[in-house]
């Protein structure tokens, strides 16, 4: 079974693209800072030079290096997508699990609150939180993304556990008098690891994408620089209409290249896991 | 049907309450005092008239009064209509501010959601299980909808408005136009939000052709589809079976995904300095407005809300079985 998996997963272009570029821009954010000399926000050049052997994404309006903020905003963007993306799915997972499994009353409490963080609109309240709090880093950034972006999962597992918990299998566990936790991570939890796994897939690129919205607001993190950040100062700063494309390009497309090599990924490995959709 | 609406309203009611009281709650229990940061930004050197600013301030927030007091207070106030008063434009209200950028924001956002929801609907449906558009056209769907906001925008002002010189980058019309119904305003009105308009659109338009080219293929494996295809029906007859099924989820979706294209507006807004909401908020952000955040958090609510009610009158007329309450609805 597993190797069939493996199977279809070497041979599914969508799967293969998708790690490849993770993969690269993963290497890159963590090795690639150490390569660097100086720090991102240094003022290491001439200002506002364009790309050229010695800075590979030209400099800023300042001569900061425009390559070593991308690798160093990589590395944060990574960050901020796990984190928030685990957070997101823990929370999802738990509040998913325990509504789908246990029903009645505490379904019923736990949709209603699943409801009313879904509805919230997520970027609105991270802008308010971040406002209000002075210094801002990525570990905390992460954290609210977490908090507030988990309901659809919640949603999507609970409607999966619902369907999962009156099966044979769960039935002889509990007559067997397995206790609830067990039986949640013991049988539910690996009749879905798949799709649990396509969910945190999800869930890390919309984490991402809110981060670099926070970020070009001006609201990102104040000790660090981010892919947003670099997008945000680029705004600040004119690039646009100085001609200076160099500065806004390569984080937009950096951000662009990851989310969507996420999405690709999700798409190949849904294939692989689900026989129907497998192109003919 | 009845129940339906009962529970939604119920959620939109709590949802309401939530919000408000998560606005009052923040400025309270975050670490980091507003009033001393407004203080520092104000730049007095005059200890005295620090401390009559400090007064002041403390007793627009009303922090001088016990908790419970304070909270009531704030509902008090917020059924009045009054959010306070602007710091960045004092001394007109916040409510004032928000009520000139609404329309801004809605003529970007309904024109924007509703052509890249029937567009992309359309498209997607139209290019699942065909091998060659399959293959070209959907990878572009997945970098339009992993795309920033606001990286789509601000390439497109670059090609579109900097180099080429076609469409203006900044304002809701130009800068020597008072608005007036002339014609000239009104053309000048639609320039500067066609780009604006086009980069929301483009986003969003390649997220709903994904979905449901992904649903319209779940569809086409389907059990009636099979029946259909063995009775010897015709391929567009069962494609508009599997449409009208597949459109379910998508109106779903689009409740869904409010949150993330009101977000999407705001940066667009940011890049293009479009005078509406999100404009508002950087403006906020940067002059420690909290009043004028506050505002704007729950007037986007009360608008992501009131969609929500307009999508499921939507689903209720798009879906015949919440009409007849044979099943519970999403």
């Amino acid at each position: 079974m597993r190797s069939e998996a493996l199977h279809f997963a070497l041979r599914n272009r969508k799967l293969v693209v998708g790690t490849v570029v993770i993969t690269v821009f993963l290497v890159a954010g963590v090795v690639g800072p150490m390569t660097i000399g100086h720090k991102p926000a240094d003022y290491v050049g001439p200002a506002m030079a364009p790309p050229s052997g010695e800075f590979w994404f030209g400099t800023t309006t300042f001569g900061q290096d425009v390559f070593a903020q991308f690798l160093y905003g990589l590395r944060s963007t990574f960050l901020v997508g796990v984190l928030g993306g685990v957070l997101a799915s823990v929370v999802g997972m738990v509040v998913g699990f325990v509504a789908g499994y246990r029903g009645g009353w505490v379904d019923e409490l736990l949709t209603m609150v699943t409801n009313i963080v879904l509805v919230l609109p997520a970027l609105v309240v991270l802008l308010i939180v971040n406002a209000y709090l002075g210094v801002r880093s990525v570990g905390v950034q992460a954290l609210f993304i977490g908090l507030t972006s988990w309901p659809w999962a919640a949603r999507a597992i609970r409607a999966q556990t619902f369907s999962l918990r009156s099966r044979d299998f769960v039935d002889l566990a509990r007559l067997s008098g397995v206790r609830t936790p067990k039986i949640i991570l013991r049988e539910i939890a690996p009749n879905m690891s798949s799709y649990l796994f396509l969910t945190f897939i999800l869930l890390f690129g919309s984490a991402i994408l809110i981060a670099a919205s926070l970020d070009f607001i001006g609201l990102g993190p104040t000790d660090s620089v981010s892919l947003g950040l670099m997008l945000n100062n680029a705004a600040r700063w004119s690039a646009l209409q100085l001609g200076m494309w160099w500065w806004f390009v390569p984080p937009g497309a950096g951000i662009t290249a990851i989310v969507g090599a996420l999405y690709v990924m999700n798409v190949g490995l849904d294939e692989v896991f689900n026989p129907k959709l497998r192109e003919m | 049907m009845r129940r339906y609406f009962g529970r939604k309203l119920l959620v939109y009611g709590l949802t309401f309450f939530v919000a408000v009281t998560v606005n009052w709650m923040i400025p309270r229990f975050m670490p980091g005092d507003p009033v001393q940061s407004m203080l520092s930004r104000a730049n007095v050197a005059q200890p005295a008239a620090v401390e009559a600013m400090r007064v002041h301030y403390t007793a627009m927030f009303g922090f001088d009064l016990p908790l419970w007091r304070q909270y009531l207070n704030f509902w008090g106030s917020l059924l009045r209509g009054d959010l306070g008063i602007s710091i960045w434009l004092f001394p007109t209200p916040v409510t004032d501010v928000i009520v000139r950028a609404v329309p801004y924001t809605l003529g970007l956002l309904i024109p924007s959601i509703l052509l890249s929801w029937v567009a992309g609907n359309r498209f997607g449906a139209f290019a699942a299980r065909r091998k060659w558009l399959d293959n070209t056209v959907l990878p572009l769907g997945y970098v339009l909808t992993a795309t920033p906001y606001m990286w789509l925008a601000i390439l497109l002002a670059w090609a579109l408005g900097i180099i080429a010189g076609i469409f203006p980058v900044a304002g809701a019309y130009g800068f020597d136009l008072q608005p007036s119904w002339s014609w000239e305003f009104v053309g000048s009105l639609a320039q500067h939000w066609f780009l604006p308009f086009a980069s929301l659109f483009l986003v969003a338009f390649g997220g709903w052709a994904i979905g449901m080219r992904n649903m319209i293929i779940y569809e086409l494996e389907a059990d009636y589809v099979n029946y259909l295809r063995a009775l010897g029906a015709p391929t567009r007859l069962v494609r508009r079976y599997a449409f009208r099924n597949a459109i379910l989820p998508q109106v779903t979706g689009l409740a869904l995904q409010l949150g993330v294209l009101v977000a999407g507006a705001l940066v667009t807004e940011i890049v293009f300095s479009y005078p509406g909401l999100g404009h508002l908020i950087l403006q906020a952000i940067q002059n420690q407005d909290f009043f004028l955040l506050q505002g704007t958090f729950l007037f986007i609510v009360i608008g992501v809300l009131i969609a929500n009610f307009v999508i499921d009158i939507a689903y209720v007329l798009v879906d015949p079985r919440t009409r007849t309450g044979m099943g519970e609805a999403a």
